[in-house]
């Protein structure tokens, strides 16, 4: 009995932008199940009072200075474009409007 | 507005049962030079995918640095609404999946934003209003998608990785007239700070609202929705109207408001569901592992807090007080170089000898003479504005002290403006000093009174109106200068004599 | 061709003799191309041969040494990268379908800094797919050959790099080191490898996989070698934000300082159930060298050890996810055919251009993610993560450095693990722990098993303590001689061969 079900993996499959085959599902849900199941020790330990260790350094943000650098050229940041027409890189027709975070549009 | 009538007092009468709830999400772009992660310019109008580098096209290979003075703008605005500002705040990644986020994620503050609580003070119809807000966090923008032809759209990195404010309010607004006069605060405060030049036509400020309803008296909250693309003050007014009514109809009818993402339609004057099936995003949120904690030492917060301007509010607060109305006030503090050019019109006033440059004379002036004559009133800070306030200072000194008259002040102030020299100068090279010791006037008097022997005839027979007359006539004699006062009593006297 | 003999020349000796002149860096950029055209096919340690830019290099400077103009400190040494470091205006992949194609416009730091020393790169070397693997079989390009044994991996996920340099198909490469992959590799190719402390190497430049454990960092065939090229690459980088600022230490000199009055640690964790019985010999034998060099050894325990890769596998997978997130076929890369859909444009270029094992890991990551599973999973492998640095600090008060084997088994025989991941991650119990906790640590060649396997001795220091790493690993190395011993050649007619053994 797997940690994790098939119809489980699929949800994350959709989460993470993969289109898996039948077979991967299957192993998917095999292959996952025993890791899951591997870190769940993790749980023994008692960590109530530990600091979680976000970065390997002790040290904080550094700042850099408001200046402008050389940009790309159009041709240069279009260069590895899968599809471009004129100076943009070509999608998909996007269906619904406006997306998740900060930019809208009319 | 053209609702028909029945519409409207049914709104009237929905408007009394129901309260209104709403809270405003603003996404401020600050006006830095480069992006907040990485060295290409912020600036607006770049050729599409001119503006870019490797780090804000997600390249891989790619690591964030933070820009210091998108930090420094988020914590000005951060301390002129009051907000606490954390000593450490953290970077955190925010995940999903568009065609404009060229990482699949967007790096924002979630669990420790950089400035939390706060207030936004504002006048509605001149009423005193303040709005809470929850947190101001920093991140980055995303680039632009455009809808072209048939199957396919286009994508532009430029605005990718501009720095961003986001200022969350709690949802304190209670009207669609409040939140617009939400906005324009808000407009007010980061144009007078410098971080953002808040237009919202042009995408610099972008507003979305979470809008609901409940039973006037009810202790909880009604479903809220979410409405976006509003991209005008206007807009936002009218989306937010057109909801309320929305929610209202639903609830009146029985029905439910569905928690969702709308859509402000301007042309169609509706808000419209999106049909995206993913409305409630899991953005998996974690702590950004390229980027330490940030901390804000006391000696920076206190440098930050040494370098704020006197804030919008507490001008007018204050202009008020020194006995200018209302609407001249609120005139004086709608743009910080306004408020600024007048507060050193006074300054200098107050410096001159004898000084009679009051506030409210400072006030007439900057309004109806300079500001009347600039079609962007942020000319009022520039170097080569043609009159400088100390110039005006002088000038209105000049008239204030009878030295020249109001209509030839005016006069004197365009040639100012024109041919940018002082008002001494100008005075004095014309000899525009307005006429006041009593002998020439007397003298000028006496020869209009010469030279119109019928109109004194007339004039002593009982057409006292003629002394209209008179007076114009040694206006014309004096150029202009007379004192019409002086003038004026002086012809008085002559003509009312005996011979 | 030249009869220029490099099988096993060291880094100084080659830089000696093109800055004196009585090398030139063309015959040697050639004999070394020349060898990778004859070895390589056998061992697919090379993606990408730049042949052309490596001449250019070479001879630009010849010209400068004949003229008399300066030339940096490893002017004319050929070295060879990791295909996970960007190289401006060359083909850069991971060894993932997703990226093929994809030419950057930009070069690493450390690429720059190797290049501003005057060495000639060769070209971009094999790794398993976005570095996640330990056997270099999880390539789209084909797996690497040990070689010591064609029949055999090389490790992973730097195999390339491990294996290009046991066979001199270049004096020095770089590899990156998340979970073990430079050491690990090392290991098995009796080579030397060091994963410096996280942050004391940029990462500006570096395809990410797990951003806060990822560590770039060399391989060669000596200690000296290995010192030599980091004295090159560390040092702050203003590009990379984590970073660290200190000054760059003078690790070749530490490499001749000795043992004298150090204390070594042994931990009781990594030496138990499930190691080989030779390695288990061999780096006991090499403690003893230690002991009689002048350490002193002492025991210290490490007890977060068993939960190590639990830990590691819940934080690596998280970030990968993460990062990996930027393939979606609308920048750069491979992009799905006939797709009719934004949503499929997405699913297909990824189902399609990724490899099973970055596919099981980015679901791994998503599902630890999720809300309502951050907690118990990812935000307590965050927690342990702290635990197992305390456990080093602790150790550290009690000891200056501490040695164990790099890894448990040697290398095992090509397709032996690919069928349970599981298996496979748990070969990565002794080499986790150091990057969770950020600290560094270097792997050496301290034998061989009776089959002809190198078996690898690692030692670990405290953060920023590479010059101790070194004074350890050099006072060993100049006590044996594993490392002047040097693979066969594979014979040209048989690449399934197992030829292995030693020279």
């Amino acid at each position: 009995m797997s940690r994790i079900s098939a119809e489980e993996v699929r949800e994350i499959a959709v989460l993470a932008r993969l289109a898996l085959t039948e077979e991967e599902v299957t192993r998917m849900t095999h292959d996952l199940g025993a890791i899951l199941g591997y870190v769940d020790a993790l749980k023994e330990l008692d960590t109530a009072t530990t600091e979680p260790m976000t970065h390997a350094v002790p040290f904080d943000c550094p700042l850099r200075p408001d200046q402008v650098g050389l940009s790309l050229s159009v041709d240069e940041a279009l260069a590895n474009a899968p599809r471009r027409e004129a100076s943009f890189f070509q999608v998909p027709r996007i269906v619904s409007k406006g997306g998740a975070g900060p930019s809208e549009e009319g | 507005m053209s609702e028909p009538q029945i519409e409207t007092s049914a709104a009237d009468a929905r408007l009394a049962k129901y309260e209104v709830v709403i809270g405003l999400e603003v996404h401020a772009q600050l006006s830095t030079k480069s992006k907040i992660f990485s060295w290409s310019s912020a600036a607006f109008g770049a050729e599409p995918n001119g503006a870019t580098d490797p780090i804000c096209l997600g390249m891989p290979g790619t690591l964030p640095v933070l820009n210091e003075a998108a930090v420094l703008a988020a914590v000005r605005l951060g301390m002129a609404v009051g907000s606490h500002i954390r000593p450490r705040c953290r970077f955190a990644r925010k995940h999903y999946f568009y065609p404009d986020l060229p990482k699949g994620f967007q790096i924002s503050q979630f669990d420790e934003p950089i400035c939390e609580g706060g207030t936004i003070r504002f006048r509605v119809r001149g009423e005193q209003k303040s709005v809470r807000l929850e947190r101001i966090h920093m991140e980055e923008d995303a680039g632009k998608n455009l809808h072209a032809a048939a199957g396919v759209s286009f994508v532009d990195y430029n605005r990718a990785g501009v720095p961003l404010c986001e200022i969350v309010s709690k949802p304190d607004v209670r009207s669609a007239e409040e939140a617009a006069e939400y906005l324009r605060a808000l407009r007010t405060l980061v144009r007078y700070l410098g971080v953002c030049d808040g237009n919202m036509e042009e995408g610099s400020m972008r507003c979305d609202a979470n809008v609901s309803i409940r039973l006037r008296g009810a202790e909880k909250y009604g479903t809220r929705t979410e409405i976006k693309n509003m991209n005008s003050f206007k807009n936002v007014r009218d989306a937010i109207e057109y909801e309320v009514r929305r929610q209202a109809t639903l609830l009146d009818r029985g029905e439910r408001v569905v928690q969702e993402t709308r859509l402000w339609d301007a042309s169609r004057g509706v808000t419209a569901a999106m049909r995206s099936k993913e409305q409630a995003h899991d953005y998996r949120y974690f702590p950004e592992p390229d980027l330490p904690p940030l901390a804000l030492s006391e000696e920076y917060l206190a440098k930050a807090r040494a370098s704020l301007p006197a804030l919008p509010e507490d001008r007018f607060e204050r202009y008020t007080a020194e006995g200018l109305s209302a609407q001249d006030a609120s005139v004086l503090v709608t743009e910080r170089e306004i408020a600024d050019y007048f507060d050193a019109t006074v300054a200098a006033g107050a410096a001159q000898k004898g000084s009679s440059v009051t506030a409210k004379k400072a006030a007439n002036w900057v309004i109806n003479e300079v500001l009347a004559r600039v079609d962007d009133p942020r000319r009022l800070a520039e170097a080569d504005l043609p009159v400088s306030a100390a110039a005006l200072a002088e000038l209105i000194g000049l008239v204030e002290s009878g030295t020249l008259s109001g209509k030839l002040g005016k006069d004197v102030f365009l040639r100012m403006w024109n041919e940018r020299r002082s008002a001494a100068d100008i005075v004095a090279a014309e000899g525009l000093a307005q006429v006041s010791d009593t002998g020439s006037i007397e003298q000028a008097c006496q020869r209009v009174i010469a030279a119109h022997p019928d109109e004194l005839a007339r004039y002593r027979g009982g057409e006292k109106k003629l002394l209209g007359f008179f007076v114009g006539a040694v206006m014309k004699e004096t150029g202009g200068k007379a004192n019409p006062k002086g003038a004026n009593e002086a012809l008085r006297r002559l003509l009312d004599q005996g011979n | 061709m030249a009869s220029l003999d490099i099988k096993g020349a060291r880094i100084a000796t080659l830089a000696e003799g093109v800055r004196s002149g009585k090398l030139k860096a063309r015959e040697l950029t050639e004999a070394y191309l020349d060898r990778v055209k004859t070895v390589d096919p056998q061992l697919n340690s090379y993606l990408l041969i730049d042949g052309a830019g490596a001449r250019l290099q070479a001879d630009a400077i010849d010209k400068a040494v004949a003229s008399g103009e300066a030339v940096g400190p490893l002017a004319g040494v050929p070295i060879a990268l990791k295909d996970i470091f960007v190289t401006k205006g060359l083909e850069t992949t991971c060894a993932s379908k997703i990226l093929r194609g994809f030419v950057p416009p930009f070069d690493s730091t450390v690429g720059q800094r190797l290049a501003a020393a005057g060495t000639v790169m060769l070209g971009k070397l094999n790794m398993d797919e976005f570095a996640m693997g330990s056997s270099n079989e999880n390539s789209s390009r084909g797996p690497v050959r040990n070689p010591w044994s064609l029949a055999h991996v090389p490790g992973g996920s730097s195999g390339g790099s491990a294996a290009a340099v046991a066979a001199s198909l270049c004096a020095g490469a770089l590899g990156t080191d998340t979970g073990g992959s430079i050491r690990q590799p090392a290991a098995l190719c009796g080579v030397v490898g060091m994963k410096p402390t996280y942050g004391r190497v940029s990462r500006y430049g570096v395809i990410a996989f797990a951003s806060s454990l990822d560590h770039p960092g060399p391989l060669g065939r000596t200690v000296d070698d290995v010192a030599t090229l980091m004295e090159i690459i560390a040092g702050p980088d203003p590009r990379d934000a984590t970073s660290i600022p200190a000054p760059v230490g003078q690790y070749r000199a530490a490499a001749k300082a000795g043992v004298a009055g150090l204390r070594i640690g042994i931990p009781a964790e990594y030496f138990g159930a499930g190691m080989d019985p030779e390695i288990d010999a061999a780096v006991k034998a090499a403690i003893d060298e230690l002991g009689r060099a002048g350490a002193k050894v002492v025991p210290v325990s490490l007890p977060h050890t068993k939960y190590a890769i639990a830990t590691y596998y819940l934080v690596c997978t998280a970030e990968a996810a993460s990062n990996l997130a930027r393939y979606d076929g609308v920048k750069y890369g491979y992009r799905a055919q006939d797709v009719r859909s934004l949503e499929e444009l997405y699913t297909r270029t990824r189902g399609e251009g990724f490899g099973l094992e970055p596919k099981r890991r980015i679901m791994l990551g998503t599902y630890v993610l999720r809300s309502g599973y951050y907690d118990a999973y990812y935000g307590q492998a965050l927690k342990v993560r702290r635990k197992v640095f305390d456990d080093f600090a602790t150790a550290f008060t009690q000891c200056d450095a501490i040695v164990t084997p790099t890894s448990p088994i040697p290398a095992f025989k090509l397709g032996e693990k690919t069928a349970d991941p599981l298996q496979m991650y748990l070969a990565d119990v002794m080499t986790v722990a150091a990057p969770l906790a950020g600290v560094p640590a270097l792997s050496q060649c301290c034998g061989f098993t009776k089959a002809g396997l190198p078996i690898g001795l690692q030692t670990i220091g405290p953060p920023l303590g590479e010059e101790v790493v070194f004074r350890v690993a050099g006072a060993y190395e100049s006590r044996t001689d594993w490392h002047e011993r040097l693979p066969a050649d594979p014979s040209s007619s048989s690449p399934n061969a197992a030829a292995g053994g030693v020279s």
